[in-house]
């Protein structure tokens, strides 16, 4: 992580870029960034796990269900303050998390892989079931703007983008914070080798229930965003489908690095975009490019690039460079 | 004071009895080799001290308490630290986050760059594990283990798949070490055992065969039977 | 619940308990040898229950229905293993994701192939029409169900105790690497279980057709259920597959019958409580993590 000019040049840009974008892009246009950049912090959360901790959680979209879930309700109910429905959001997340982790980190590999997507199956069919609280498969509909206790109008798109990009933008700082910690290092200490870390003296069960929660956390923020960004909450948005696409997301721009899965929501929103103007057969294409990234790019667009940029920097290799840590 | 001890411990795995009340005791700074052929369950006798393992029946005490119930983590606080007989590092990590895990945790008295240096490694730290050497690698699995300044240690045979030159540099590192620690080691080789140990417990078919010094080991012709018999050229001369 | 209700709710439960073996079995098999879980196999059983309908519609012939459609599934299923799944030797979790890749890709020809409405397979002939037992009316198609379904669990453990295959699987197992060290094809015996797997689950899809019928969604659904059945029985072991299967058929069963509402939700429950008491599943082999 050498703090090279370019590189800071580059993140200078992309902010800026950010910051301006309302200005240049048309409400479509800006609309769907907004989605991207929600969709961003759910990715980057699913690669909490997926990515740095190696757990294959087939349920994310549980976490963003529930939180989304629990606004609709609240909004239902005439609750609309955002510093009120967000914590709250959060916390369903957190508490759904703390439950579920109890149970499925019981097992590894295969059976957690198993027994996540049953459980997130769960909550789908009992979204589906529990009419009186959720709407059934009608969901939740008019779920209006929140209110931010400012004279600023959520109902204004370019108001409710930058609320959103602050949002992104702390998440990512903050997730970015996590895993250079030290703790973020001992859980991707869990990804290499768990049973060394045990034999170190860790205590692997806790960290991965610790990334578990943290992951599950920041879903759960994304869902408060999605669910005000719709206006509309129903059980498909915590299926099973929407958990494979967030993974193919993360997969797609590259596990284990933070901007990967944004860059790989962004690739699949644009990629959606323009199949479905042409066919219905979508899902289709979700199924040929995931067996594609699986087979032939298992490191993702982000793991791509890197390989290039470290192949570049050993030509021109200092030696005495800082420390990696 | 005895640093381990293992009592009656037996491991079963469906109908096959792996470990037949297997008891053992080491002295705190003894050097203990576990010698046997492949299949005595010298491995399986690790991973049930190290906690990896539950066993069917028995107890293990570390420095006189007992730790049979409990998880590898807390076995590893309490001063037990270990090696793999196949390499089980942090790979994709460079070897100073390597032993930044392993020292971490430990809160560990030493500082990196003394101790890469002391190994001769610290030019070394930027790398990532997996792109070093394959005997560079079985380095660090010692190192790693040595990062956590254990008070017992357990050694799956360390210089398993080297060259005689690397063979050389690990005994010494092995032999360089402080005499307060208490040292396990499962080899296969010979001249390594008989060049580190104080006493040597052989284990055949999961049961203590005997354990004796070396020399009276050395001498008894049913142990040779077994070795020679099992591990063909790998026994000694 | 009158006795005679009583009898009649424990014949479901039998008859849908030995469909989800169908299921579970091959789930369960090729998790044992290859070290997978194959999240394409509740496709394989809609796609089963499809090409059973085409097949019967143009024939006629249920027999030739229920043979072709589970023949030409274990024909996809060899070459999924074949083309995609040699490519990922070893590395177990790519596979996996490689067959999540795959319910979407069967899930969208599915519904390309026979539209969105719900299907349903006719009952054959011969088997119309319901019995008397204890007053209350039992199709004789269920019972029929039930026959097949405990023919097939015999017949695989034949195949699995008697057979030279048979053994070479259950010894690959135990211990992989101990059937390779004999010089035995591993590979060969991977081929052989996922086809046999993907057989067996089209078999029931078409079984199956005449009760539950074939519908988009219907893939995950069953899959589900089988994950459940080897999470409840325990996998690896056919005697797992085969009791789980007839806990949860019991327990889908009877929770319909009694709190309509919530049946689904009774499985998943039973699923918590396993996982707490005891994680490698009833009759499970595997040590876990």
């Amino acid at each position: 992580m050498t703090p090279c000019t370019s590189s800071r040049l580059l993140r200078l840009v992309v902010i800026l870029i950010l910051l301006v974008l309302p200005f240049v892009l048309s409400s479509y246009g800006l609309s769907i960034f907004t989605k991207v950049l929600i969709f961003g912090i759910l990715a980057m959360s699913l690669d909490i796990l997926i990515g740095y901790t190696g757990l294959v959680s087939f349920n994310h979209a549980s976490f963003l269900g529930i939180s989304a879930y629990t606004v609709g309700i609240l909004a239902v109910h005439g609750i609309n303050n955002f510093w009120l429905t967000l914590p709250a959001g959060i916390i369903a997340a957190l508490l759904l998390a703390m439950v579920l982790g109890l149970l499925v980190l019981r097992s590894s590999d295969a059976y957690f892989l198993m027994i996540t997507l049953a459980f997130g199956q769960m909550l789908y069919a009992l979204a589906w079931r529990w009419r009186s609280l959720t709407g059934g498969d009608d969901g939740l509909a008019g779920i209006p703007r929140p209110e931010i206790g400012l004279p600023i109008s959520m109902n204004d798109y370019h108001n409710f983008y930058y609320l959103v990009l602050i949002f992104f933008g702390l998440s990512f700082y903050a997730l970015s914070k996590f895993i250079r910690s030290s703790l973020g290092r001992s859980i991707i200490g869990v990804r290499e080798s768990e049973s060394r870390m045990q034999a170190l003296g860790y205590n692997t069960w806790a960290l991965k229930y610790l990334a578990y929660i943290v992951a599950a956390g920041f879903a759960g923020l994304a869902g408060v965003l999605f669910v005000y960004f719709n206006g509309f909450i129903s059980p498909e948005d915590l299926s099973w489908s929407l958990s494979g696409m967030i993974m193919l997301m993360v997969i797609i721009g590259g596990a284990g690095t933070l901007i990967g899965p944004v860059i790989g929501v962004g690739v699949i929103f644009i990629l959606q975009n323009f199949i479905s103007a042409y066919t219905e057969r979508w899902p289709l294409f979700i199924g040929i490019i995931f067996v594609i990234c699986v087979m032939y790019a298992r490191n993702g667009i982000v793991g791509y690039l890197l390989k290039l940029e470290a192949k570049r920097r050993r030509c021109n290799e200092s030696p005495g460079s800082k420390e990696h840590l | 004071m005895k640093a381990l001890e293992v009592k009656n411990i037996c491991k079963n795995f469906g109908g096959l009895k792996v470990l037949q009340n297997v008891s053992i005791s080491v002295e705190t700074g003894e050097r203990r080799a576990i010698i046997g052929p492949n299949g005595a369950g010298k491995t399986t006798l690790f991973n049930i001290i190290s906690g990896i393992t539950t066993a069917s029946s028995g107890e293990i005490f570390i420095f006189g308490k007992k730790v049979t119930t409990l998880s590898p983590y807390h076995r590893a606080r309490l001063g037990l630290g270990r090696t793999f007989q196949k390499n089980n590092l942090f790979s994709d990590m460079s070897l100073l986050e390597n032993i930044y895990l392993a020292m971490r945790i430990n809160k560990s008295p030493l500082n990196m760059q003394d101790f890469l240096q002391q190994w001769g490694m610290w030019n070394r730290r930027n790398i990532k594990v997996k792109k070093l050497s394959y005997g560079e690698q079985r380095q660090v699995e010692l190192l790693l283990a040595l990062a956590q300044a254990p008070k017992i240690l357990l050694l799956d045979e360390p210089t398993a798949g080297m060259s005689p030159v690397e063979k050389g540099l690990i005994l010494q590192m092995i032999k360089g070490l402080d005499r307060s620690i208490t040292i396990l080691i499962i080899e296969h080789d010979m001249e390594v055992v008989f060049n580190l140990a104080d006493r040597i417990t052989v284990l055949h078919l999961g049961q203590v065969l005997c354990e004796a010094t070396p020399e009276i080991v050395k001498a008894k012709p049913r142990v040779q039977e077994i070795y020679l018999g099992t591990t063909g050229e790998e026994g000694w001369h | 619940m009158e006795v005679a209700q009583f009898i009649i709710q424990i014949l479901n439960g039998l008859s849908y308990g030995l469909l989800l073996f169908l299921l579970a079995a091959g789930l369960s098999l090729i998790f044992g040898l290859m070290g997978i879980i194959n999240l394409a196999h509740g496709s394989y059983y809609m796609l089963g229950a499809y090409l059973g309908l085409t097949i019967m519609k143009t024939s006629a012939n249920f027999i030739l229905a229920l043979v072709g459609a589970a023949t030409l599934v274990a024909l996809l299923g060899l070459i999924m293993e074949r083309v995609f799944f040699r490519g990922l030797y070893k590395q177990e979790l790519d596979q996996v994701l490689l067959t999540f890749g795959f319910i979407y890709i069967f899930m969208d020809l599915a519904k390309y192939l026979w539209g969105g409405t719900p299907r349903s397979l006719p009952t054959p002939p011969l088997l119309e029409g319901s019995l008397e037992i204890f007053g209350a009316a039992f199709p004789v198609y269920r019972l029929a169900l039930i026959v097949s379904g405990l023919a097939v669990a015999l017949l695989l453990r034949l195949f699995l105790e008697k057979t030279r295959t048979g053994m070479i699987i259950r010894a690959g197992v135990d211990d992989k690497e101990m059937v390779t060290a004999l010089a035995i094809n591993i590979k060969l015996y991977f081929s052989i279980i996922f086809a046999l797997g993907a057989f067996l689950a089209a078999f029931g899809g078409v079984m199956g057709g005449p009760v539950i019928g074939a519908y988009p969604g219907l893939d995950f659904e069953i899959l589900v259920l089988a994950l459940a059945v080897v999470v409840v029985g325990g996998l690896g072991t056919l005697r797992g597959a085969f009791w789980g299967s007839i806990l949860v058929g019991f327990i889908d069963t009877f929770s319909k019958a009694l709190f309509p509402s919530f049946s689904m939700l009774t499985i998943y429950i039973a699923m918590a409580l396993i996982l707490i008491l005891k994680p490698s599943g009833l009759l499970g082999r595997m040590e876990l993590s």
